[in-house]
C-alpha cells in the first residue's frame, strides 16, 4: 500500500478528450518519484491533481488511506514549487519565506526561528532582506524551495523547477534538491521533461504518455528495459525492426535473418530496439546470427564518435562506432546486434 | 538619424496647431480687461480671485470633485473584481465582454446621458446626486477595466496558487498577494478615472439639475452669457490639475499602460 495513492484518475476538460484516462500510481513513504514525459502528456495535470488545482471528473487521490480528492489546496499542506517559482514580488526573500507559516498564527519568534533556520539550510544567509527582482535565478529557486519547505509539508511537488536555470546550474541545483529531500526524508513527486535530469534524482519514474503511465520503475530498470516503444524512444532507442518469434529466444527478421535475444517476452510479432550504441560495426562475418548488412548513407561526427545512418534490409538503422575506423557513405558494412543488448516491445 | 527638414517643419506645425489655443487661454487669463482679448493689457490675478469668489464655481468644483471620487470609486468596487475575473477565468464569450469593456470610447457620452436621463430620472425619478453618479460610475467603469486588466495580464497567476499552497483561501489570497501587486494599475485607473468624470460634458449635460451642476457644464453656461477672463482662469485651474495628475500617473505606471 502506497504512502499516496492515484487511483483511476480521470480528468477532462470538456468531457470528450481525457487530458488522463484511469491513471493509477502508488508513492511510497520518502520516495522521489518523477512524472516523466512529453508536453501534453499529462504529467503537469496529475501534479496539480495531486496539489488540489484539479478536481478529476472520476477516481480518488489518497494519502496514508485519507481520502483528499475533494479538499481544497489550502487545506492539504503540500509545498509546490513553480517552473516560474512564484515567488511575491511584494516581500522580501524573509517575508515570502515566512508566508505560510504566518498563516498558521505561529508565535514571532517561532516563525522567525524556522525562517532562519530554512533560509541557512537553502544556503540563503544574508539575503533576508531582498526582494525577489533583487536576486539570480539558482537564489529565487532556493527561495522557492524554502518557502514550500519551511511549512513542514506531507510532499513536495515540484514543477519542472529546473527548466529556466542554465545547464551547469541545473546540474547543482537537482543535487541540492536530492540532497535536501533525503535529509528532510519527504516524499517528493518531481515532473520534468528531461530524462537525464529525471533519472539523475529519482527513486522511480513514471513515464507517461497521452494520459496513462506507460512504464512505472526505477531509472535503472527503465533504461535498461524499456517496456513499450514509446518509453524506448522517448529514453534515446532509435532503431526499431519488426521481428516473429521462432521458437523461445529466437526470432526471425522480413529477410529471414535470425536473431538470438536474452531478454525474451511473450509475444508472436514484436519489434527489437536497441541503442545507437550497442550495436557493433564487424569487418568479418564468424557467425551468421544477430547480423544485418548494409550501406552508410549518412555520416555525422558527434565528437567522440561518429554517428552513420546505414540502409539495411530491415530498414534504416542508427549506429554510433568510434572514431577509430571510419567508414565512407556508400560503403558497405556488418553490424553486429548483440544478444543481450536486443530489447523486445 | 537622417534629419529631414520638411517632417520637421510639419510637425511642427502639429504641435502649434495644439499647443497656440491653450497658450492664448493661459496667457488670456491674466489679461485686466474685461472681456477676453489677446495680447492682453495689463497683467492680474483677479480672474483667478474671481473663481473662488463665484459661488456657483465653488459649488459645482466641489460637486465635480466629490462625483469624480464618489464614482471612481464605486467603479473600482465594481471594476476590479470584474477585471480579475475576465483575466482569471476561461468562459463563454470572453473576448465579447473583454472588448465591450474594454472599447470605453465606442458608446458616445451623449447617447449614455440621454438613455440615464429616461431611464434613471423620467422612470425611477432617481435625485440629482445619484443620478449623476449612476452616469459618471458607468462613464468611467471602462477604464477602470481596461488599466487594472492590463496591470493583471501582467500577473503570474501561478503566484496566486502558491499562496493557496501556503494555506491562503481564495479571499485571503486575492487580498494578500493580487490586490498589493496591481496596486500601481490601481492607482493609475483610479487617476484616469477621476480625471474623466472630472472633465465629462455629455453625461452631465443631461443629468444636471436646478442648482445642482458639475464645473465643466458651469463652465459652459457661463460662457453661453459672459464673455470674461474667468473662464480663461478656470481652464488654466482645470489643465494644470490634469497635468499634475497625468504627470504622477506616468511616474507610477506609464502612460503606456493606457495604449495597450
Amino acid at each position: 500500500m502506497g504512502y499516496i495513492r492515484l487511483k483511476d484518475i480521470r480528468v477532462s476538460y470538456d468531457n470528450k478528450n481525457n487530458i488522463l484516462e484511469g491513471l493509477n500510481l502508488d508513492i511510497q513513504k520518502g520516495e522521489l518519484v518523477s512524472l516523466l514525459g512529453p508536453s501534453g502528456c499529462g504529467k503537469t495535470t496529475t501534479l496539480r491533481v495531486i496539489a488540489g488545482f484539479i478536481e478529476p471528473n472520476d477516481g480518488q487521490f489518497l494519502l496514508e488511506d485519507e481520502d483528499l480528492t475533494h479538499v481544497p489546496v489550502h487545506k492539504r499542506n503540500f509545498g509546490l514549487v513553480f517552473q516560474s517559482y512564484a515567488l511575491f514580488p511584494h516581500l522580501t526573500v524573509f517575508d515570502n519565506v515566512a508566508f505560510g507559516l504566518k498563516l498558521k498564527k505561529l508565535d514571532k519568534n517561532v516563525i522567525q526561528e524556522k525562517v532562519d533556520a530554512m533560509i541557512k539550510a537553502c544556503d540563503l544567509e544574508g539575503l533576508g532582506q531582498r526582494f525577489p527582482k533583487e536576486l539570480s535565478g539558482g537564489q529565487r529557486q532556493r527561495v522557492a524551495l524554502a518557502r514550500a519547505l519551511v511549512i513542514e509539508p506531507k510532499i513536495l511537488l515540484l514543477d519542472e523547477p529546473l527548466s529556466n536555470l542554465d545547464a551547469k546550474l541545473r546540474i547543482n541545483m537537482r543535487i541540492e534538491i536530492k540532497r535536501i529531500q533525503k535529509k528532510l526524508g519527504i516524499t517528493t513527486i518531481f515532473v520534468t521533461h528531461d530524462q537525464e535530469e529525471c533519472f539523475s534524482i529519482s527513486d522511480k519514474v513514471a513515464v507517461m504518455n497521452k494520459g496513462v503511465i506507460e512504464q512505472y520503475d526505477t531509472p535503472e530498470e527503465i533504461y535498461a528495459h524499456p517496456k513499450t516503444e514509446f518509453v524506448a524512444r522517448f529514453i534515446g532507442f532509435e532503431n526499431f525492426i519488426p521481428l516473429k518469434k521462432k521458437e523461445n529466444h529466437v526470432y526471425v527478421g522480413e529477410n529471414g535473418a535470425l536473431f538470438h535475444v536474452d531478454n525474451d517476452v511473450d509475444c508472436q510479432s514484436c519489434q527489437a530496439t536497441i541503442r545507437p550504441d550497442d550495436i557493433l560495426v564487424i569487418t568479418s562475418v564468424d557467425n551468421k546470427e544477430n547480423i544485418l548488412k548494409g550501406t552508410v548513407e549518412v555520416r555525422t561526427f558527434l565528437g567522440k564518435s561518429y554517428q552513420y545512418e546505414v540502409a539495411t534490409e530491415l530498414g534504416r538503422v542508427v549506429v554510433n562506432s568510434s572514431n577509430e575506423h571510419i567508414y565512407e557513405s556508400g560503403q558497405d558494412i556488418v553490424l553486429l546486434l548483440p544478444a543481450n543488448k536486443i530489447i523486445l516491445v | 538619424m537622417r534629419k529631414n527638414k520638411a517632417l520637421l517643419i510639419f510637425s511642427i506645425f502639429v504641435f502649434a496647431f495644439l499647443f497656440v489655443p491653450l497658450l492664448i487661454i493661459v496667457v488670456t487669463a491674466f489679461g485686466e480687461a474685461p472681456t477676453i482679448t489677446f495680447p492682453i493689457k495689463g497683467f492680474t490675478f483677479k480672474w483667478f480671485a474671481n473663481v473662488f469668489k463665484s459661488k456657483a464655481f465653488v459649488d459645482s468644483l466641489i460637486l465635480s470633485g466629490k462625483l469624480a471620487l464618489y464614482a471612481t470609486l464605486v467603479a473600482l468596487l465594481v471594476g476590479i473584481p470584474a477585471a480579475y475575473a475576465i483575466s482569471r477565468f476561461s468562459m463563454k464569450g470572453k473576448g465579447l465582454l473583454k472588448s465591450f469593456f474594454l472599447s470605453p470610447t465606442i458608446v458616445p457620452g451623449v447617447v449614455v446621458g440621454y438613455s440615464i436621463f429616461q431611464f434613471a430620472i423620467l422612470k425611477l425619478h432617481m435625485p440629482v446626486f445619484q443620478g449623476l453618479l449612476l452616469g459618471h460610475f458607468l462613464v468611467v467603469l471602462p477604464y477602470i477595466i481596461r488599466v487594472v486588466g492590463s496591470s493583471l495580464e501582467q500577473f503570474d497567476f501561478s503566484i496566486e496558487e502558491a499562496a493557496w499552497s501556503l494555506g491562503c483561501n481564495k479571499v485571503q489570497a486575492f487580498f494578500k498577494v493580487v490586490l498589493p501587486n496591481i496596486t500601481s494599475g490601481i492607482s493609475a485607473a483610479f487617476m484616469l478615472a477621476f480625471i474623466n468624470s472630472f472633465n465629462n460634458i455629455p453625461v452631465s449635460m443631461f443629468l444636471k439639475g436646478p442648482g445642482i451642476s458639475t464645473l465643466p457644464t458651469t463652465l459652459m453656461n457661463y460662457i453661453e452669457y459672459n464673455y470674461d477672463p474667468t473662464v480663461s482662469a478656470v481652464s488654466v485651474l482645470l489643465m494644470l490639475a490634469t497635468i499634475v495628475i497625468m504627470f504622477i500617473v506616468e511616474k507610477t505606471l506609464g502612460i503606456a499602460a493606457f495604449t495597450k
